[in-house]
């Protein structure tokens, strides 16, 4: 498959990687960084898909057959609120997740 | 040839630590969107080298390649030239860098690469400063803007990078923005379909380095449309032609009051900034009309 290195780059234990090469496609839990989140009045939206274009995450997608036609893949979404502040009909808020300061 | 540990929609991982409201992951995911799954990346050391990953894992699910911050263009060429040899014409080989890697420290090789007439496309998205080291100003850093090693403003305007390209006579090259997603795809694809050296040059807000809010990156990067702080065009064989060009500029403050970057701009500068704006865009629309 791909060419890796037999030993170890680094002898120190915190850097045992093997090789050069990456071969795991991965995602991190980005989800966690969120202080706010995004919360859609599904009355007001039409479902435009504006928010989807601009998402930098991409977990936006419009469902436009179902009830709750903008789904949002919270294991990713960082919270920044760009969806929020794009949506033409401003049907999206953000609403403070985490309680205690 | 790679474990999918995570499935994603499209060919990035949804979780990359960017940071909120990155510019510079929306241009990416545009751009491999119109490019598609046979592409090779090159990417510098930078803000976009997270995207490769850390040790065994990847963000991306197109081939890629990390390489040094200098030479990007020169990578790619190789690349290019390899695949040339094995016999692969399909292959859009693109390279990824910043305004760091391109305006300054990359130049040479990106200039090399525009005269030898390498197939490759190169795109420089701007955040005009080193962002990924901690805010220091590159030669894309706007007049008047705050970094750490500009604290009262820098006094000299931006590099023009596509009067550079247009200088080495390549086949195309444009200006593009996150403002604007359908014309970048359509630039994208235009670039793919042409043989020969291509740049682009994209607009990317980053709310960390200029303190503005992340929610408001797509709002700065319109404003800057709009003030003509940042013009769309594209050039074609030499002719240029602006896409969209607003009717009537808009105010630079409307731009610079979104940021905290620039708060600390005197009146003196704010003039010279708006002088530089309204003559570059001028300049343009008359080299359009030419």
């Amino acid at each position: 498959m791909l060419n890796q290195q037999e030993t170890v780059m680094n002898k120190q234990k915190r850097f045992k990687i093997q090789g050069p090469c990456a071969y795991e496609f991965d995602s991190g839990n980005t989800g966690s960084w969120r202080i706010e989140r995004p919360q859609v009045d599904f009355e007001t939206c039409v479902k435009c898909g504006t928010c989807a274009t601009y998402c930098p995450a991409n977990v936006i997608t419009i469902e436009k057959d179902k009830e709750i036609c903008v789904d949002i893949m919270w294991d990713y979404c960082k919270g920044c609120g760009i969806c929020a502040n794009e949506c033409p009909k401003q049907c999206i808020t953000m609403v403070e997740e985490r309680c205690g300061k | 040839m790679i474990d999918i540990k995570k499935e994603s929609r499209g060919y990035i991982a949804h979780g990359v630590s960017a940071c909120a409201g990155c510019g510079m992951e929306l241009i990416l995911r545009t751009v491999l969107n119109a490019l598609g799954q046979d592409t090779t990346l090159v990417i510098p050391p930078g803000c976009s080298a997270l995207f490769c990953g850390f040790g065994k894992e990847t963000g991306l699910k197109v081939s890629t390649f990390q390489g040094n911050l200098e030479n990007s263009a020169a990578y790619a060429a190789g690349i290019r030239a390899g695949y040339e040899v094995q016999g692969n014409n399909h292959s859009t080989v693109v390279a990824f860098a910043g305004d760091g890697g391109t305006l300054d420290i990359g130049l040479q090789s990106l200039s090399g690469m525009m005269e030898r007439g390498d197939d490759v496309l190169y795109i420089c998205y701007d955040n005009e400063a080193y962002m990924n080291t901690g805010i220091q100003g590159s030669s894309a850093t706007p007049l008047g803007a705050w970094t750490t090693t500009t604290p009262t403003g820098k006094p000299v305007y931006k590099k023009d990078l596509l009067g550079i390209a247009m200088a080495h006579g390549i086949p195309y090259c444009a200006s593009a923005s996150v403002a604007n997603i359908k014309d970048m795809t359509k630039k994208v694809e235009k670039a793919k379909s042409i043989q020969g050296p291509k740049l682009l040059h994209i607009h990317c807000p980053c709310p960390t380095g200029w303190g503005s809010a992340p929610s408001k990156s797509i709002e700065v990067s319109k404003k800057a449309v709009q003030t003509g702080a940042w013009v769309l065009y594209e050039c074609e064989d030499g002719n240029i032609k602006l896409n969209n060009p607003p009717k009537e500029l808009k105010a630079v403050q409307e731009y610079t009051k979104l940021q905290k970057r620039f708060s600390g701009i005197n009146e003196e500068q704010l003039v010279a900034l708006q002088m530089g704006i309204t003559k570059n865009f001028e300049r343009l629309m008359r080299m359009q009309a030419e």
